[in-house]
């Protein structure tokens, strides 16, 4: 078990990495997420139809393969995806502005993927709420917008948070797959070095490995448990 | 009663759920300050008609114009006819999150850009005339169901409508606050307020309405005063309907 202390620095580094990509993606999927889940509920249908097609297709998607679209298909398409080089941003997260696109291709990917999932969880509470406050709402004259910033958002996202922190969760351990698409040094690719190049015993590092997801996840685990109960002692 | 065109005109509309026809070759005109009730056995395209005239529920076919205008398609033309049409709901549909003067205000001030003290001040007014004025910083679960339908009443007074459709307005009440609404109803229909009342209320039918509709299987059976619908109604379909309630 030594492993884990003589190494210590190797391990801090793969959970830093991991909390980066994560925080980000996760940022980026609620935003793509929000944004998808008004086009599917819009009454605009051709905007619904765009929203169920990008639920459809990246939910049903194994994300192995979003990833490898972004990891090969963004460099045949000639992009390094470099508009992710946000100012600021990548001075907090240093692996946005590097030179390596492969940072970039692979939060592109988790983005992708998991917005599909969080527009779904958004939806879930939006349909939590009973059909009747929208129409109340669009028989006193207000618009698409104003129902949902009003009326609708405002008794949805109690609905929603729940199944939004298990999107997120799941995305933490998603992370996992980007060692395998040429992102060096994160918590998993941390296992290949250790085990591999450096020849370690593979369950102490694998013990490692899950504390350090286990860092991360079982706290917001932790938290949807609280905000839950609190939910139902409220009902 | 009735000046000048009238306010609401269905011509022949047609509308469908799916292969059931709720609405067949429906015809119907309301002139300003009448009321008109809508009866019928359930399933007969009640419900369905009066949501046609906001456009809660779009119609597949026929022309329905709302004060010489034709309803608009989706968009901010629709969101402005809506608020000038007041609906009221069987199950209240109060804004759960929101106080019962907020659910007055919410209208005035983000759709009429009202001032929040003009708003309040008329909201307050409004729930004094239904009768609930000490209600209104509560929640509406903290009110009874005649409360609650008589401040989505105000809440729909509140925009100043120029016509209120009523959908099963006490269906949902215990039967002793069924008065209560009834009342209200009643004293906006000697106001001159135009009002499509769908109920099965037929004391407020043969008093407050001026005119009777029949409905059986999404067609309009008969149209006419209340004295002369309850005396002799002339369809077989009406008949059997009115003996059958009129006997509970
Ligand atoms: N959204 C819908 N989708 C499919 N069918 C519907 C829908 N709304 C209503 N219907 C059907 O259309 C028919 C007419 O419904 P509607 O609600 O207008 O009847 P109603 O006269 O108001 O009846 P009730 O007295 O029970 O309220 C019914 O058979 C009903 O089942
Ligand atoms: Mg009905």
């Amino acid at each position: 078990m030594s492993v884990l202390i003589d190494k210590f620095d190797v391990f801090a580094g793969g959970f830093w990495l991991t909390l980066q990509i994560c925080v980000l993606a996760a940022i980026g999927a609620l935003i793509l997420g929000a944004v998808v889940a008004v086009l599917r509920i819009s009454p605009v249908p051709p905007l619904r139809a765009v929203g169920t097609a990008y639920v459809n297709t990246f939910r049903n998607l194994p994300l192995t393969v979003v990833m490898f679209f972004a990891a090969f298909g963004l460099p045949a398409l000639g992009s390094n995806a470099d508009f992710l080089r946000i100012p600021v941003l990548d001075s907090l997260f240093n692996r946005l502005g590097t030179d390596l696109p492969y940072f970039r291709f692979a939060l592109i990917a988790l983005v992708l993927y998991t917005a599909a999932f969080v527009c779904e969880a958004l939806r879930s509470g939006v349909n939590a709420v009973p059909a009747g406050q929208a129409e109340a709402a669009r028989s006193l004259g207000l618009t698409f917008g104003q129902n949902l910033r009003y009326v609708v958002l405002p008794q949805s996202w109690k609905a929603s948070i729940v199944p939004l922190g298990s999107v997120i969760i799941a995305m933490i351990k998603n992370s996992a797959l980007i060692g395998f698409f040429g992102v060096v040094g994160d918590l998993s690719a941390t296992a290949d070095q250790l085990t591999g190049a450096e020849g370690y015993a593979f369950i102490p590092v694998a013990i490692g490995i899950s504390i350090g997801y286990l860092i991360m996840t079982v706290p917001l685990g932790a938290l949807l448990d609280r905000i839950e109960k609190r939910q139902a002692v409220a009902r | 009663m009735t000046t000048g065109e009238p306010l609401i005109v269905l011509d022949s509309v047609n509308k469908w759920f799916g292969p059931l026809h709720v609405l067949d070759e429906v015809s119907l005109s309301v002139g300003r300050g009448e009321v008109v009730v809508v009866i019928g056995p359930s399933g007969s395209g009640k419900s369905t008609l009066c949501r046609t005239i906001n456009r809660l529920e779009p119609i597949n076919s026929g022309a329905i114009t709302f004060d010489g205008q034709p309803l608009p398609a989706e968009g901010k033309a629709l969101a402005k006819l809506r608020s000038e049409v007041g609906m009221v709901f069987q199950s209240f549909n109060l804004f759960a999150h929101k106080t019962i003067l907020e659910n007055v205000t919410l209208g005035p001030i983000k759709v009429r850009k009202e001032k929040p003290a003009v708003a309040r001040e008329r909201a307050m007014a409004l729930l004094d005339r239904v009768g609930i004025a000490n209600q209104a910083d509560k929640f509406p679960a903290q009110l009874s169901g005649g409360q609650q339908q008589r401040a989505a009443i105000a809440r729909a007074l509140a925009m100043q409508p120029k016509a209120m459709l009523f959908d099963e307005p006490t269906s949902a009440l215990d039967p002793e606050m069924v008065g209560e609404v009834l009342d209200v109803m009643t004293s906006l229909a000697s106001d001159g307020m135009t009002m499509v009342v769908v109920t099965h209320e037929m004391g407020f039918a043969r008093h407050a309405a001026n005119r009777v509709i029949f409905m059986a299987d999404g067609q309009l059976v008969e149209d006419a005063p209340p004295a002369e619908f309850f005396a002799n109604p002339r369809s077989e379909r009406a008949k059997d309907f009115l003996s059958k309630i009129l006997t509970h």
